[in-house]
């Protein structure tokens, strides 16, 4: 498997990320590289290995059901990078 | 346009055209926010209708270096929901992350479950006109809802209401066995009902604690492989799902008809319309991306802890129906409708503490239902409390009035709420048993009547009627009809 | 008044515990050397207002309880500091100021600690050389020319500048062990789940660990003890009573059977690591411990599994970043997704747009299999391994680096051989594991190189105690000329 450059430009439309063309060409090279770098576990067989769900050897701790937090809508909306008094504002979204 | 030769089948559904017979296929999934009071992974609150972006904590609003923890009541939610559905219960599950971007997606990603559940594989059952019908469950699980993006407070710009955001949600999906508007409705009524019962759910359709993605496909009748499929997203009234069931599985046959093909896809159901379309957005395939959220290790659950809820749970409608049945004498379609709603069946259980049974349901289910109906309102918010509806009907039982004058009663006490005991001492609506004075004014119509008489003593039994109409005129409908009947009846053998 | 500039973490938590110098004396002193120091370009904010008051405001404390009484510290920019700009070295999060502190930074407070500011790093701690971050390279104050490792670049330059008596880093993959190697000071990986990760920037949720890095081992066990501890806010945290590794630190390793795996003597590695290895053996053996030698046989796949877990992982903790609630927005863009893909494109730099490209790429319908599930079963081998070795030996000695500090653009046009940095680091945050690396010697050019001791989960205090019996005996001088204060 390796990647060319039109799957690039899907995964970066993906990750929501732009590149020009010239970016596109180094890093379509780059993702190659590093895909055949770690296509290096295909030599090992892991048939009837279970994937590692996680590092920690415990279950999920729950809280309790408590309202303490919220109530803080000028600390949320401080740092946008566009807002009014109540509400985040963005480019407008078409359905 | 077949559009006319469309036609129902009366139990059976099938979209008729010139040329064939299609059947629709119908799956549901159906987000049911969870009653809880704190959010799936944070402490902020989850009522409705609060100032924009003032239950947001940083956990909702994605902030970095932010974690979630989970609420341990959403978990016995889940769980307590899983077992009225009669399904599998996961003790193990795992939380993944489904990655997309959207404004009101803080965190770019949804915390929900993919390959493990919390819930497996369940039923409910249905009761249509033409039997019972089990619809299979296909998993249960938790997630987060999304927040609010606004489209309309600006033309240029989408503002964002993260207040819902982290709310707790449980997204049953249901197999592709539903097969037509009804059955859809009579499903979503049943699931409502049972998540009441057991207070997982509120079902607040209006306020969005319910609402449904809809799958709909079509295959010629007596075919078994499933065609291409749609999603209709979103859609928040049962209405509105019948109506886009019956639209979209319209287009679909329109479609294969004309030899075109159908693309698997996402549309909206248009409520002006009544129609639905094909979402703009879907330009680029979605690709979630799903995978275990490492900010969270595997949801393992206790036997016990399962034993525990199962032991807890309440009469579900089911079970209460086959007790109405059998413990009350009721038919099925009696204890049907008194259990389809846990408001009715409380109601109706609180009625008959004090009041006869047969005349509870009957007032419940005719008079009481009739106008509830027509004002559009809740059995919890009617006029007649269940115990005012309990001494009206001991009224009657008593003889104290007859069920002409209870109708009147029961007429004021909608409109004013008083107490049937108080309007009818008010009104002097008590039923007149004294057989003297029954007699008294028998006397007084058979004297002015007497030609009458002698026609009825000759053989018009027929006139009969006429003596009691004129002595309930007379007495103003109280005089106890039972007693008028049986003096009559002696004093014309006189 | 004693030098300072000689005195480790330790000695002048004692000089202010005995009031022999006051907290503002020594955070005037840590002030004047961050000034001197601005052509190692090692901080990216410095709040001195805020020092030089909260030290005050200490001073005149009647009890100077606490482990980090009056300290001045500088913190790694990836915590989120109250009030303070945080950057993750990214000009996307440029002018982020967070309205809360990070679980492991106010553990520091609480214990007394001052902050002297945030540290550059590596953009999203995605790094091994700090050359990745926004704002510009650190210079290693080894030499001119030299990267200070990453990502806690600048947490590492700083401290072998003396410019923080003591600091905090992030270790994804090897962040805090590898600088401390290029710099001569001392790194802990604690086991994943030590110390909480409310708070701080994630990079890979599964593999990020706060860790200390310090002048020496005694210093190491006292800022371990002061910043970790349990977290309820972090579903990850380990659950237990918090450990005295500085009451507990001693020397005594006799007895303790210490694995050197075979795996890790690889290939063209410099003669001198190899050296220096065979001399901490040395060091080892004299001291009474046995050494074993043993396999961990798949050692060899822990670059590639890393190399796809964490950039899966951060393909989708950054997705958040997007221009909407916080940081920075593109002006370009006539829609929601043309600003989110220019905000993304102009905001984050080439190593993280690589990183979430390929953890997008592995996450893909399609690939999932083939890349992300596979190396969770490798990892799940990996973790085995050690899991088998710990049933026989204590712990593990390995070098920390295959090489020395490499020189600035050296390793930047080649994203592989720059990841070959981590080869011996990483395999032990696939194991969520600690590990420890303190100086072993200087190379033939005179640069400073780490031995690494990795221990089973919460197995802190064991090579905490061997790394303080090897400093003794290595006895490790930097020979640093503070020639960035001409
Ligand atoms: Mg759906
Ligand atoms: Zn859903």
């Amino acid at each position: 498997m390796s990647i060319d450059k039109s799957q690039v430009k899907k995964v970066a439309k993906l990750s929501r990320i732009s590149l020009d063309d010239k970016n596109l060409d180094s890093l379509s090279n780059d993702l190659a590289l590093i895909l055949k770098f770690v296509e290096q576990l295909n030599k090992l067989d892991t048939n009837n290995v279970k994937p590692l769900n996680s590092i920690v050897d415990k279950s999920l701790e729950p809280r309790k059901d408590q309202v303490n937090d919220g109530k803080i809508k000028e600390e949320i909306l401080k740092n946008s990078p566009d807002k009014n008094e109540d509400f985040f504002i963005v480019p407008k979204v078409v359905e | 346009m077949v559009g006319k030769l469309m036609q129902k089948d009366k139990f059976n559904y099938f979209i008729k055209t010139e040329k064939n017979n299609w059947e629709v296929i119908i799956g549901l999934e159906v987000h049911a926010q969870v009653v809880s009071e704190s959010k799936l992974f944070s402490g902020s609150s989850t009522k409705f209708g609060g100032k924009p972006n003032t239950q947001v904590s940083l956990v909702d609003s994605a902030f970095p270096g932010m974690l979630p923890v989970i609420n341990e009541y959403c978990i016995e939610q889940a769980v307590k929901t899983g077992l009225g559905l009669n399904a599998k219960i996961n003790l193990d599950s795992i939380f993944d992350r489904k990655n997309y971007f959207y404004a009101d997606l803080p965190a770019g990603y949804q915390i929900s479950q993919y390959k493990n559940p919390i819930v497996g594989e369940g039923e409910i059952n249905l009761d249509m006109p033409y039997g019972s019908k089990k619809i299979g469950i296909e998993r249960l699980h938790l997630e987060q809802d999304a927040g609010k993006s606004i489209h309309d407070l600006s033309p240029d710009n989408t503002y964002v209401d993260l207040n819902r955001s982290g709310v707790a949600l449980m997204e049953i999906v249901s197999k592709p066995d539903l097969r037509s508007p009804e059955e859809v409705n009579s499903y979503v009524k049943k699931l409502r009902s049972i998540m009441r019962y057991l207070n997982t759910c509120d079902g607040n359709m209006q306020e969005g604690s319910l609402r449904a993605d809809v799958n709909v496909s079509v295959r010629k009748k007596g075919e078994t492989k499933f065609g291409t499929r749609c999603e209709i997203k979103n859609v928040n009234s049962i209405k509105f799902m019948e109506m886009a069931i019956d639209s979209e599985a319209k287009r679909q046959v329109e479609l294969l008809e004309s030899g075109k093909s159908i693309d698997q896809e996402t549309r909206l159901f248009d409520t002006k319309k009544k129609e639905t379309r094909s979402m703009r957005s879907k330009e680029e395939a979605h690709d979630y991306r799903y995978f275990p959220d490492p900010d969270l290790l595997p949801l393992k659950i206790n036997k016990s802890f399962v034993e525990n809820l199962k032991k807890k749970l309440p009469e579900l409608p089911d079970q209460k129906r086959d007790r109405y049945i059998k413990k009350f004498n009721l038919s099925p379609y009696e204890a049907n409708v008194l259990v389809s709603e846990i408001d009715v069946s409380k109601f109706f259980e609180e009625v008959i503490k004090t009041a006869d049974i047969k005349l509870a349901k009957n007032w419940i289910i005719v008079e009481l239902f009739a106008v509830l109906n027509e004002k559009n309102i809740e059995i919890k918010d009617s006029p007649v409390t269940p115990k005012n509806l309990a001494i009206l009907i001991n009224q009657i039982s008593s003889g104290n009035i007859s069920g002409k004058i209870a109708k009147e009663v029961f007429d004021i006490m909608i409109k004013t709420g008083s107490s049937a005991d108080k309007i009818i001492e008010n009104k002097g609506l008590k039923q007149q048993s004294n057989p003297e004075e029954i007699k008294k004014i028998i006397k007084k119509v058979l004297d002015k009547n007497s030609e009458k008489v002698l026609e009825y003593k000759s053989g018009k039994v027929k006139l009969f009627g006429f003596f009691i109409g004129e002595v309930m005129k007379i007495s103003a409908g109280k005089a106890n009809p039972k007693l008028v009947n049986e003096i009559l009846k002696t004093e014309l053998k006189k | 008044m004693s030098d300072l500039n000689k005195s480790t973490l330790t000695q002048i938590t004692n000089l202010i515990k005995t009031k022999k110098i006051s907290s503002l004396e020594v955070t005037k002193f840590f002030i004047k050397n961050i000034e001197k120091a601005k052509k190692l370009n090692t901080f990216i904010t410095t709040c001195f207002e805020k020092s030089l008051k909260d030290a005050k405001n200490f001073d005149i404390k009647k009890n100077y309880n606490g482990l980090l009484p009056g300290i001045p510290l500088a913190v790694k920019d990836l915590f989120c500091t109250k009030n303070i700009k945080t950057t993750a070295g990214s000009k996307i999060l440029e002018n982020f100021i967070p309205a809360y502190e990070s679980s492991v930074t106010n553990n520091l407070w609480l214990e007394g600690a001052i902050i002297l500011g945030k540290l550059n790093c590596d953009e999203f701690a995605m790094g091994s050389s700090n050359e990745t971050s926004y704002f510009g390279n650190v210079i290693n104050p080894i030499g001119k020319n030299l990267v200070p490792g990453g990502s806690s670049g600048g947490s590492a330059g700083a401290l072998a500048a003396n410019l923080t008596p003591a600091t905090i880093g992030t270790d994804t993959g090897g962040s805090i062990r590898q600088p401390a190697s290029f710099t001569g000071t001392v790194g802990l990986k604690p086991t994943y789940g030590l110390c909480s990760r409310w708070g701080i920037v994630a990079f890979a949720s599964s593999l990020d660990q706060a860790g200390p890095m310090t002048k020496n081992v005694e210093d190491c066990a006292l800022l371990l003890e002061a910043m970790s501890g349990y977290d309820p806010k972090d579903s990850t945290s380990i659950n237990k009573k918090k450990e005295q590794y500085s009451k507990n630190l001693n020397e005594n390793i006799k007895g303790l059977k210490i694995g050197i795996p075979k795996e890790y003597r690889i290939d063209n590695m410099p003669k001198e690591i190899d050296n220096i290895w065979n001399k901490g053996i040395d060091i080892l053996k004299k001291s009474g411990a046995t050494i074993v030698n043993i396999s961990l046989p798949h050692t060899n796949y822990a670059l590639p599994t890393y190399y796809i877990v964490a950039p899966a992982e951060a393909s989708s903790n950054l997705a958040r970043y997007d221009g909407v609630k916080y940081g920075y927005r593109s002006k370009k863009g006539k829609n929601l997704t043309e600003m989110y893909e220019n905000t993304r494109g102009e905001g984050f730099g080439r190593e993280v747009k690589r990183r979430v490209l390929i953890g997008t790429y592995v996450l893909s319908s399609g690939y999932y299999d083939a890349y992300y599930l596979k190396a969770q079963k490798v990892r799940k081998l990996i973790k085995n391994d050690f899991d088998e070795s710990f049933k026989k030996i204590d712990a593990i000695l390995t070098p920390s680096t295959p090489s020395s500090a490499f020189k600035f653009g050296e390793k930047t046009n080649d994203p592989i051989s720059m990841y070959l940095n981590d080869i011996f680091t990483v395999p032990v945050n696939l194991a969520g594991i600690p590990a420890i690396s303190i100086p072993g010697g200087v190379d033939n050019k005179g640069y400073p190189m780490g031995l690494q001791l990795i221990a089973k989960a919460l197995d802190e205090q064991k090579i905490l105690n061997i790394a303080l019996t090897m400093e003794k005996a290595i006895n490790f001088k930097n020979s640093i000329n503070r020639w960035w204060e001409n």
